[in-house]
């Protein structure tokens, strides 16, 4: 108790006492899969959250950097957990100079707030991912979702330039720069996306910015099956068009996602619940989005839609937001929902998505899933409530995608699952990483071992 | 070098695939910069098994190594700084696979850059970057440096354009870390070493992305009487979001120049001239056209040409690409500098330059990157006269400074090397150097595999891990004979 008392003094000198917390009950918000840390520290600024991780290392403590929270379930429970370091107060924006596109912001800025202050200048950040109205800049880049933008704006490694954390040793480092181009020193700024903390607690990310079009539309077509959709999505990218957006909801996807939206409605009314539905979004210039919406009403028709609809800039805004969110609509479709993400090889994504399917078929359980820019694969598995074979269902599935391995190329990650269920399944089975380069990169960022201790891929 | 290594190394990949006379060796101890270090012996593998066979003939000895592709690096990281054995890579030159269905290409590191989109444009496909050397330079020398060109400012550098490697370890352990899909599970592991030139792994093998060639291009040709209004016509195309996919600047001396070389249609009596080319759907390309032509006129342009056809177009291209080769033929060296600044801070970044260029009474030229900030000047000079040589190191490093003084960054594509290694201190801290060591020491603890590059040795070379060859010369300066 002493030693902890000492401790307490030390984080307390560190960022004040107001901004250390120990009470059993506010320490709950920061449980991550049943694991309750010992202390909430609140740093004011990087010297501060730096100095609370160089504590830790001295105290041999765990510390899991925090943002809003919202995406702590992904991942393995944390091996042991002492400090949450809530980094909400680093926040707001370091730098934007709109003439240069580019930005700098501190990691504990929510991306809502970001948007608003981008918009204001015509430009964006195309990381349109996940819990995006509570979620934090640092948290989103750690947590390595995706946005639906990626199929023309690509992920983070295409547009974060740059980084500034504390790393395991309690020091401030950077990498990158303020610069859209730049190639000096080590990219480290690339290895903290989808790090899961585990690297380095993020403090300020520095991003290129993209201009506003003048306008963003939208076009869903439904296809009896999924060969239609594949077909039309094939066509897509066959043609000389660049959408910005490109998805594929299978009938149980398309019933969770879109059936809730009034401006789809019709669409939805008009399907039965055996219809795939395709998603595209594009951008420019009204002449521009004319062609699209032509061009894309003539290939649905080749591929043999059964509807199909145009859809106005906030129209497409919904729908973006929707897919934006599916992973999350899909975890809460069920209490407990399991959802996996698997990334696939273009011309093996009709088989895979017909193997996961039927895998799930035989287990029973509903089994929503978006395909996402021809080669990532968001799939839930819902069991209805009560059922006590769930997990038995579940653990036959993730078995089941084992034997895939070697007939199809892809990788696989369980992204959110019931805490009881993470200890019997191991989530990262399929993820298919050099496991002993990734120790590599760990050892040299988290020498210590203080970071998000065993959330990541191998225990890590 | 001792002369059982050389028999090794013949035992390994054959005696015709090695190189080991001084007549020999002085042809790799150049590349594109103005640095020079030479290797004892260069050994051409032909496989995977030999590069890992060489690593370990290397280790057994303790003797550095460095890989190599066709020696166009401009910042020396091709470079034997400590001697010992070079591995060029222009034997490992296989596409080994072209996948169209999912745009991918898997090559040897020794491929050239435009041969593979020599391979693939059938198809509609090519590979994005760029560089001004892509018809020599290999992809494997870009990924080690990654490389840009000017179509970078669209599509990214060549870290956007790989999604897996094989490598070989210094310790001699090869790995493969990602592949042909699109997203790691793990750490970002190509994100890392793509840009690492070559001090954690040799890469041996790639794959890489093809992109789909645009449906139009239209290339400008926009002429200015004064190097201002061409900056400010960059800095304004920037802040009213208009993003083309390559803009191009070049001064009227560099312009004269290219024309006695390649006649490649560039006005000689203007102050610059910028080279825009947009890309995309018909429709897309006509409005930004018509854009860039406003601001273009805003800001004064005497002129504002398009390429008719596919060999106009072309034929400008070669005059920007062959550039540096223009004003070569007008000194018996230049010094091409690499530089970012934030692309608001064009007009004034170019102001200091050609101040600075003044003051220094060399010549200096300026062909660059401007859409994205990436500044290329050119300092032309002698090195037979050994202060002209100085005075060009040190207005070039004066440049380089400045830019950084204004949040810009050392290097926007040549990489460190060891032309920047001492400079890195302008941007980095002593707590980013220690990151950086110990990833450094995770994949190369014994600093065998390309030593003296991108870290500062100022510091002591223990630090770094810096080694020279047990049986060679030192560590040799970057100032010519």
């Amino acid at each position: 108790m002493a030693a902890e008392v000492s401790v307490l003094a030390k984080l307390e000198g560190s960022v004040g006492s107001a901004n250390v917390r120990t009470e059993p009950k506010e320490l709950l918000r920061f449980a991550i899969d049943g694991v309750t840390p010992k202390f909430e520290v609140r740093p004011e600024t990087a010297e501060k959250a730096a100095e609370v991780v160089r504590t830790a290392v001295h105290e041999k403590f765990a510390v899991v950097a925090c943002g809003a929270r919202t995406a702590l379930a992904i991942g393995t429970p944390p091996a042991s957990y002492d400090v949450a370091l809530d980094m909400t107060r680093i926040t707001g924006i370091s730098s934007y100079d709109p003439g240069d596109l580019t930005i700098s912001v501190n990691a504990g800025m929510p991306l809502a707030d970001l948007a608003r202050e981008l918009a204001e200048k015509k430009q964006f950040l195309p990381l349109e991912v996940p819990f995006f109205e509570k979620a934090t800049v640092g948290g989103a880049i750690a947590a390595g979702l995706d946005s639906p933008l990626r199929q023309f704006y690509g992920t983070p490694r295409d547009f974060l330039i740059g980084a500034e954390f504390v790393d395991g040793t309690g020091a401030q480092a950077k990498s990158g720069g303020r610069v859209v181009k730049n190639v000096t020193g080590y990219d480290f700024h690339k290895l903290l996306n989808g790090s899961l903390g585990t690297l380095g607690v993020i403090t300020r990310l520095n991003f290129r910015t993209y201009p506003i079009a003048s306008a963003r539309r939208g076009f869903l077509a439904s296809f009896a099956d999924e060969v239609g959709a594949l077909k039309f999505v094939k066509h897509i990218g066959a043609s000389a068009l660049t959408p910005i957006v490109l998805e594929m909801a299978s009938p149980e996807s398309a019933g969770l996602l879109f059936s809730q939206y009034a401006p789809f409605a019709s669409l939805c009314a008009a399907q039965d619940k055996r219809e795939w539905t395709v998603c595209v979004g594009f951008e420019g210039s009204g002449e521009v989005c004319e062609r699209y919406a032509k061009e894309l009403a003539r290939m649905a028709k080749q591929a043999g839609a059964q509807n199909a609809v145009a859809m106005h800039d906030d129209q497409f805004a919904a729908l973006l937001e929707i897919l934006r969110e599916a992973p999350v609509t899909m975890r809460d479709a069920a209490a407990e929902a399991v959802v996996m993400r698997f990334t696939a090889l273009p011309s093996q994504l009709a088989d895979l998505l017909r193997a996961v399917r039927s895998f799930a078929r035989s287990s029973w359980m509903t089994a929503p899933v978006l395909a996402r820019s021809e080669c990532v694969i968001y799939m839930a598995l819902l069991p209805r409530a009560g059922d006590e074979t769930a997990f038995k269902q579940l653990d036959y599935f993730w078995k089941s995608v084992g034997s895939l391995r070697g007939k199809l190329e892809f990788k696989g990650t369980v992204v959110f699952c019931p805490a009881k269920w993470k200890a019997m399944l191991d989530g990262w089975e399929h993820a298919n990483v050099e496991l002993e380069m990734e120790r590599r990169v760990k050892r040299a960022f988290d020498p210590n071992g203080v970071f998000a201790r065993g959330r990541f891929v191998g225990g890590m | 070098m001792q002369s059982g290594i050389i028999a090794e190394l013949e035992a390994i990949a054959g005696a015709r695939n090695v190189l080991s006379r001084a007549e020999d060796l002085v042809l790799y101890e150049y590349d594109g910069s103005v640095e020079k270090a030479r290797p004892e012996a260069v050994v051409f593998p032909s496989t995977t098994t030999d590069v890992v066979k060489i690593v370990k003939l290397a280790i057994k000895h303790d003797v550095p190594i460095v890989g190599r592709g066709a020696g166009t690096g401009l910042s020396g990281g091709a470079l034997a700084r400590g001697g010992g054995i070079m591995i060029a890579f222009g034997r490992m030159n296989k596409i080994l696979e072209l996948d169209f269905a999912n745009r991918r290409a898997v090559v040897q590191p020794g491929v050239v850059n435009f041969d593979l989109t020599r391979a693939v444009e059938h198809a509609g496909l090519y590979f994005a970057p760029d560089p001004s050397s892509q018809k020599s330079c290999t992809i494997g020398g870009n990924v080690s440096e990654n490389s840009g060109g000017p179509h970078t400012l669209a599509y990214g550098v060549t870290s956007s354009h790989v999604t897996g490697l094989e490598l070989v370890l210094p310790n001699g352990e090869v790995k493969r870390i990602g592949g042909k899909l699109a997203d790691p599970m793990g750490y970002d592991l190509c994100g890392l070493l793509v840009g690492s030139e070559g001090t954690l792994a040799l890469v041996t093998e790639i794959v890489a992305k093809l992109s789909k060639k645009p449906e139009a291009i239209k290339t400008l040709l926009a002429i200015f009487e004064t190097v201002d209004d061409a900056t400010e016509t960059v800095t304004e195309l920037t802040a009213r979001a208009i993003t083309p996919a390559a803009c191009e600047m070049l001064d009227g001396w560099t312009l004269c120049a290219i024309e006695d070389y390649v006649h490649a249609g560039f006005p000689r009596d203007c102050g610059a001239v910028l080279l825009i080319e947009i890309e995309g759907i018909t429709e897309a390309v006509a409005g930004q056209a018509q854009a860039i032509d406003e601001v273009c006129r805003l800001h004064h342009a005497r002129e504002i040409r398009t390429a008719k056809d596919d060999k106009e177009r072309e034929l400008l291209w070669k005059g920007r690409k062959t550039a540096f080769g223009a004003l070569g033929r007008l000194a018996p060296s230049n010094y091409v500098l690499d530089a970012v600044i934030p692309r608001s801070k064009l007009p004034q970044a170019l102001r200091q330059v050609v101040k600075l260029g003044k003051e220094c009474g060399l010549q200096v030229g300026n062909i660059f990157h401007a859409g994205d900030g990436n500044l290329h000047p050119l300092v032309l000079f002698d090195p037979r006269k050994p202060e002209e040589f100085r005075e060009a190191v040190r207005v070039s490093e004066e440049i380089v400074r400045y830019c950084v003084s204004i949040g810009g960054a050392l290097t926007g594509e040549h990489g460190v090397g060891m032309e920047k290694a001492e400079l890195m201190t302008l941007m980095f801290s002593e707590a980013d150097f220690a990151l950086m060591r110990r990833v450094h020491a995770q994949f190369n603890p014994t600093g065998l595999l390309n030593p003296g590059k991108v870290f500062p040795m100022g510091k002591g070379c223990g630090e770094t891990r810096v080694r020279t060859s047990p049986m060679a010369h030192p560590l040799q300066t970057g100032v010519p004979a």
